[in-house]
């Protein structure tokens, strides 16, 4: 016996066994192996990508990244046209789509509000998220290419088509998280709805804006089908936006992989991790652009 | 609660006591002192004034006359309608879609509501500090500067002067003056709340409208926002609303109460039941219905 005497159990609090706790414990059993499940494509991809590619990609480092691509059966590096035409053609569609998307969006959140146009507009942004990209080829490759020729322009608007809804919908979402409060105090200084939404509402949107317009650009880099008969296949560098045909890291991936040869689909895996690559790092930026105007917002 | 003369004097001194006190409590009413204040010029007369909701009306017969460096306290239960009075006073209900409304708010004779005003021209003479603190993600000096700079002031030194001078007027300066630069979303909440209040007063309006300025914050940041007030009386003519009041008594010179009735619809509507002299209001109500909402029988 103890010194306090004998402790009396009035009520009992011990865990009891019951089907509910075995429920539980099931649910979480299941939940646990669908995130195992859903790495494991994750992880061979990323394993197949970068064992197959780094071989390449890292034997002529920097070499692979800028050098024309060779005759399809020989061996060695090169896939500089292909980098540069993805810097140009993914850059000139995000100059093309991300002021626009963003100005929709400010026009949609800002001016537009519930009326019936606005309402529309929101409208065919949802549809066009859902559009197939290679319709998006097909529009251009019809009202462009089949006018100007191939180039890295259209492919550049095919893709931009595709940019347009994610930076509408992500622009149009960040805008709405903007507090009311902060409109008001900045009408109440006397301050125009021009002067609030360029000086108040945009700089508090701003990083989700910009993370949300890079997650587009990576979006797009990546797409292959927009670009098939848009761009062409070039062999040289090409860094003309309206003449001559360009290439692409993901047409590369597309027409190296549709070779016999090794040594064309050695230089598809090179492609394949440049392009893994490219993407990560716009997705990083993004993030690090977020969580820096998330911590000067505190 | 108490009889209603103590009640005022006794709130007064023991809220505003110590070294935050700066000016007396409500005094009795002397004829004398009530000519005084109303003798001051009016600066906003409404009249007959009607605010709709789409087809709702909100507020009905609103009929006040607001004078010159005094503050006048908007009191009464929630839903009174004396948010909805103040916001027609700079046509900040403009933002909310569907509000209009009837009647006349005249601003030194212009009728506010009129075909040649810009609500733009009528917000930078009449601001506004709002409920809760909402200083932009911003320094702390270009939430200040902010004002100025769509006033066209874009000299650097003029800004500074600017900045500290409202920054002190708001009792801030001391407190922000070595980090300026920093965010003024890292202030407590009473610092916010005075920092809208140098924004507000950084492009020199005529009037500054506070609704509900210090609900979201402690009684000691309360006490020193009710100080400056007082403070800022000398240069601006004040209307607050308040759900306190303990603060109106404080504060104003003039109170305007309001409450919330039903028509014979069954629709809540807000109404003005008496305005008049703060003192007279907390000491002799004309309406039975002010007296049992300050002696606490109901609200």
């Amino acid at each position: 016996m103890s010194l306090g005497g004998e402790l009396t159990r009035a009520f009992d609090l011990r865990p009891k066994r019951s089907w509910r706790g075995v429920k539980s414990n099931l649910m979480t059993v299941l939940m646990a192996a669908a995130v195992g499940l859903i790495a494991i494509p994750l992880v061979l991809v990323m394993v197949s990508v970068f064992s197959k590619g780094g071989a390449i990609l890292f034997h002529d480092f920097p070499s692979f990244l800028t050098a024309d691509i060779p005759p399809v059966r020989k061996a060695g590096p090169g896939m500089g046209p292909a980098v540069i035409g993805t810097l140009i053609i993914t850059g000139t569609a995000t100059l093309i789509a991300v002021p626009l998307g963003v100005l929709g969006a400010i026009f949609l959140n800002e001016y537009g509000g519930a009326s019936k146009f606005a309402r529309l507009v929101r409208f065919m942004a949802m549809v066009m998220t859902g559009v197939p990209s290679i319709v998006m080829g097909l529009f251009i490759y019809v009202v462009w290419t089949m006018h100007f020729h191939l180039q890295a322009f259209g492919g550049a608007l095919a893709l931009a088509c595709l940019m347009l809804p994610i930076v509408i919908n992500a622009s149009e979402q960040m805008l709405r998280l903007v507090p009311n409060s902060l409109r008001e105090a900045s009408f109440a200084l006397g301050a125009t709805k021009a002067r609030t939404v360029l000086t108040v509402v945009l700089p508090a949107a701003g990083s989700g804006i910009v993370s949300g317009s890079l997650l587009a650009v990576a979006r797009a880099a990546g797409e292959t089908a927009p670009l098939l008969f848009t761009i062409g296949a070039a062999r040289t560098i090409n860094t003309a936006l309206f003449t001559d045909e360009n290439t692409a890291l993901s047409a590369r991936i597309f027409e190296n992989a549709k070779e016999a040869v090794v040594n064309a689909q050695d230089r598809g895996w090179g492609a394949a991790l440049a392009l893994v690559l490219l993407a990560f790092s716009l997705t990083v930026i993004a993030r690090v652009v977020t969580a820096y105007a998330t911590k000067v917002r505190k | 609660m108490a009889t209603e003369q103590p009640m005022t004097e006794s709130k007064s001194s023991s809220t505003t006591g110590g070294k935050l006190a700066t000016t007396a409590p409500v005094p009795a009413p002397r004829p004398s002192m009530i000519e005084g204040l109303m003798s001051a010029p009016v600066v906003f007369t409404v009249e007959a004034l009607d605010v709709f909701y789409g087809a709702y009306k909100a507020v009905r017969g609103v009929e006040l006359a607001i004078r010159k460096n005094q503050i006048t306290a908007f009191i009464g239960p929630s839903g009174c309608g004396k948010t909805t009075v103040l916001r027609c006073l700079n046509r900040m209900n403009d933002l909310i879609p569907g509000a209009r409304v009837s009647g006349k708010v005249l601003y030194h004779g212009i009728d506010l509501y009129g075909p040649d005003v810009s609500a733009t021209e009528v917000r930078r003479r009449i601001g506004m500090v709002f409920q809760k603190p909402n200083p932009f993600p911003k320094s702390i000096y270009d939430n200040v500067a902010y004002g100025p700079r769509i006033n066209g002031i874009r000299d650097k030194a003029k800004l500074d002067e600017i900045v500290e001078k409202s920054l002190r007027s708001a009792a801030l300066w001391d407190e922000v003056k070595d980090r300026l630069k920093h965010s003024a979303l890292g202030m407590s909440g009473g610092q916010q709340q005075r920092l809208c209040i140098a924004r507000t007063i950084a492009v020199e309006p005529e009037v500054v409208l506070m609704d509900e300025p210090c609900s979201a914050l402690d009684p000691i940041a309360t006490a020193r926002v009710e100080d400056l007030m007082r403070e800022l009386k000398q240069h601006f003519t004040i209307v607050i609303v308040t759900h306190n009041m303990q603060q109106a008594a404080r504060v104003s010179d003039f109170t305007a109460f309001f409450t919330a009735e039903l028509d014979t619809a069954g629709q809540r509507f807000g109404q003005l039941v008496e305005f008049d002299v703060t003192a007279r209001i907390f000491s002799n109500p004309k309406e039975q219905r002010t007296e049992n909402y300050i002696t606490g029988r109901f609200g």
